[in-house]
């Protein structure tokens, strides 16, 4: 089974490299999902432990609005953009963190939401600082502080997006094996036995959050720069619940599984767009159907199959 | 001072009574069935836009004006008939006793989809049909002036609270419900049929949606988008009130009212946030809402 992985993921990657080339309209479709798949990650760790937030939405549209900041203020770097707003998501998740994770189960989701109207709500109405629904634009940042233009800064946001997909997923696998990510999964399990093994459910959880809301900050970075807009929407609850379908669509089996539901997700789009404009009835069917016939989503299937093959 | 109070009073109650009907039918239909319904807002919007249609016919088939009064309340009866049963029976049932993930995404995927068969068949502009309220008129006391329109809409959802209360206390289904709602398996096992229980509870509670958007259209129309801004309200609404709590869904309601209406007096860039940010505050106070208790279980 091990070679049929790794056989399958070097054919991944050297799709995903050519792409750019054979098909340079995917490019941007790509991105996205990539930033997309990373929230997502960011919703199935927390999906681990039992806990759905349809509020994550808050933490992509923090790490966007922050470059946007930033970008006004002159530092139009891509890595320090990066750094900076991925912070930013992280200290947010902190703080709300602390909040949310004395709760559970509907009251967690509710919490959550709350907290992401509200930092919508803000965001859209504050004109003189956000501007409002128009959003702000955002300069094309300079990477390793080399100038370059809007196609030449895509092409590389491409290839680093694709690097960091593979760095985060493969560190919160890591992670997913790590005590404190099996920690994770004994909060959905039995959350009272964990206690009393003398591990405090609310540190675990709040690592995972503030985890959780960085992961968020890089989609949003990257989403933010891929665009070159940034607009209140980013953070609207109908956004957080677009993530936990992606993370539940793709499967939240392992860290491949919120990116394949991404790239799923996308590419239909795509294909579907000039077909039919009737795309959340697709997508609203996509996940019905995921939810009732593959209960461990598009992830769950790959690894079906390849186990009744082998 | 009272020129300010009484309007102020007014549009506060005029407003809590819109979300109330969408937060009570949430409200009793987690209690019974135990699923929080995302999807729930698209009754709202779908019933607004409805019962605007219909309203445009009856004026343009020449009718008497006052059968948009009819027009308001028939669509939603209708549009309960049609979707509730249908709805409970091919999704919902299914989601019973799953978990929360994948209740609250199933329903989200019906969300999805309500929305855009919504666009499909009624487009994406909004419709403005105001007979009804110009037709009763305004009151002028001294110097206030309100909308008549304003107060039926406040004694409509006072019939409300108190006609479900009654439903549940005085007659046969409401007391099976209740029994349903407080133990479940017994319910079963002393031989309730709890799967039609369920489609009544459901289809009220669509039906309760709808009216609050039909309700809406002779004072604010019907526009795209509207379900999902109502949802998220309703959850404030239903969660602040205690999830299952019908009184206190009417309370959280005019609260969230009050809020809103002092937002637009006094700080209007506020109005949007403060309904979340009254629900933040009850919610880290008391995580089970005002009437709620930690099982969240009663009607």
């Amino acid at each position: 089974m091990r070679p049929i992985i790794s056989v399958l993921s070097a054919l991944v990657l050297v799709v995903l490299a050519v792409v750019p080339f054979a098909a340079p309209w995917l490019q941007f479709v790509l991105t996205l999902a990539m930033a997309n798949g990373m929230v997502a990650l960011g919703v199935a760790i927390l999906l681990r432990a039992g806990l759905i937030s349809i509020g994550h939405a808050m933490f992509f549209a923090i790490g966007a609005y922050c470059i946007a900041f930033l970008s006004r203020l002159g530092i139009n770097e891509f890595l320090v953009l990066l750094v900076l707003g991925t912070m930013g998501s992280a200290i947010a998740g902190l703080i709300v963190g602390a909040f949310v994770v004395r709760y559970r189960a509907i009251f967690f989701a509710m919490l959550n939401l709350a907290i992401s109207m509200v930092v919508y709500s803000l965001i859209a109405k504050m004109y003189s600082v956000t501007g409002g629904t128009d959003g702000m634009a955002l300069q094309t940042p300079t990477f390793l502080w080399i100038p370059l233009e809007k196609p030449g800064f895509d092409h590389v946001l491409y290839y680093f997006s694709v690097a960091l997909m593979i760095v985060l997923g493969y560190l919160v696998q890591r992670y997913w094996k790590s005590p404190l990510g099996y920690a994770l999964s004994a909060i959905e399990g039995n959350e009272l036995r964990l206690e009393y093994l003398g591990v405090s459910a609310r540190s675990v959880l709040l690592a995972a959050y503030v985890v959780s809301a960085a992961l968020s900050g890089f989609g949003g970075v990257i989403a933010g720069s891929a665009i070159g807009h940034v607009l209140p929407d980013f953070g609207y609850w109908i956004t957080s619940a677009q993530f936990v379908l992606i993370a539940v669509l793709g499967g939240i089996g392992g860290a491949a599984g919120p990116f394949i539901g991404s790239f799923f997700l996308e590419l239909l789009h795509s294909a579907s767009v000039n077909l039919t404009d009737a795309w959340n009835l697709i997508t609203g069917v996509a996940l019905i159907v995921v939810i009732v016939f593959l209960p461990s989503g598009l992830y769950g299937l790959i690894r079906k199959r390849r186990r009744s093959a082998s | 001072m009272l020129g300010l109070i009484i309007p102020l009073l007014v549009d506060s109650l005029t407003s809590a009574a819109l979300i109330f009907f969408v937060a009570v039918g949430l409200t009793l239909v987690f209690s019974v069935l135990r699923v929080l319904n995302v999807a729930h807002g698209s009754f709202y919007s779908i019933g607004a836009y409805v019962a605007a249609s219909l309203c445009l016919w009856v004026i343009s088939a020449g009718l008497s004006p006052w059968l948009t009064f009819v027009a308001l309340l028939a669509s939603a009866v209708i549009l309960a008939a049609l979707l509730g049963p249908l709805v409970q029976s091919t999704l919902i049932q299914w989601t019973l006793g799953k978990s929360e993930a994948v209740q609250i995404l199933a329903t989200f995927g019906l969300f999805l989809i309500l929305e855009d068969l919504q666009r499909i068949v009624f487009g994406v502009s909004s419709i403005a049909e105001d007979t009804p309220m110009t037709l009763l008129g305004v009151t002028s006391i001294g110097s206030v002036t309100y909308l008549n329109y304003q107060i039926l809409l406040i004694i409509a959802a006072i019939i409300v609270v108190f006609g479900l209360r009654m439903m549940l206390v005085k007659t046969r289904i409401g007391k099976l419900l209740s029994a349903v709602v407080f133990d479940r398996e017994m319910a079963l096992s002393v031989g309730i049929n709890t799967k039609r229980l369920f489609t009544f509870a459901f289809t009220l509670g669509v039906f309760l949606a709808a009216l609050g958007g039909a309700l809406a259209v002779p004072t604010s129309g019907a526009a795209p988008g509207l379900g999902a801004e109502t949802i998220v309200l309703a959850f404030a609404v239903a969660a602040i009130g205690g999830l299952g709590q019908i009184e206190g869904a009417a309370l959280a309601a005019v609260i969230v009212g009050l809020a809103r209406v002092v937002a637009i007096y006094f700080a209007p860039q506020l109005e949007a946030v403060a309904p979340y940010i009254v629900m933040l505050v009850v919610l880290l106070i008391r995580p089970y809402g005002l009437f709620g208790n930690d099982q969240a279980r009663r009607i």
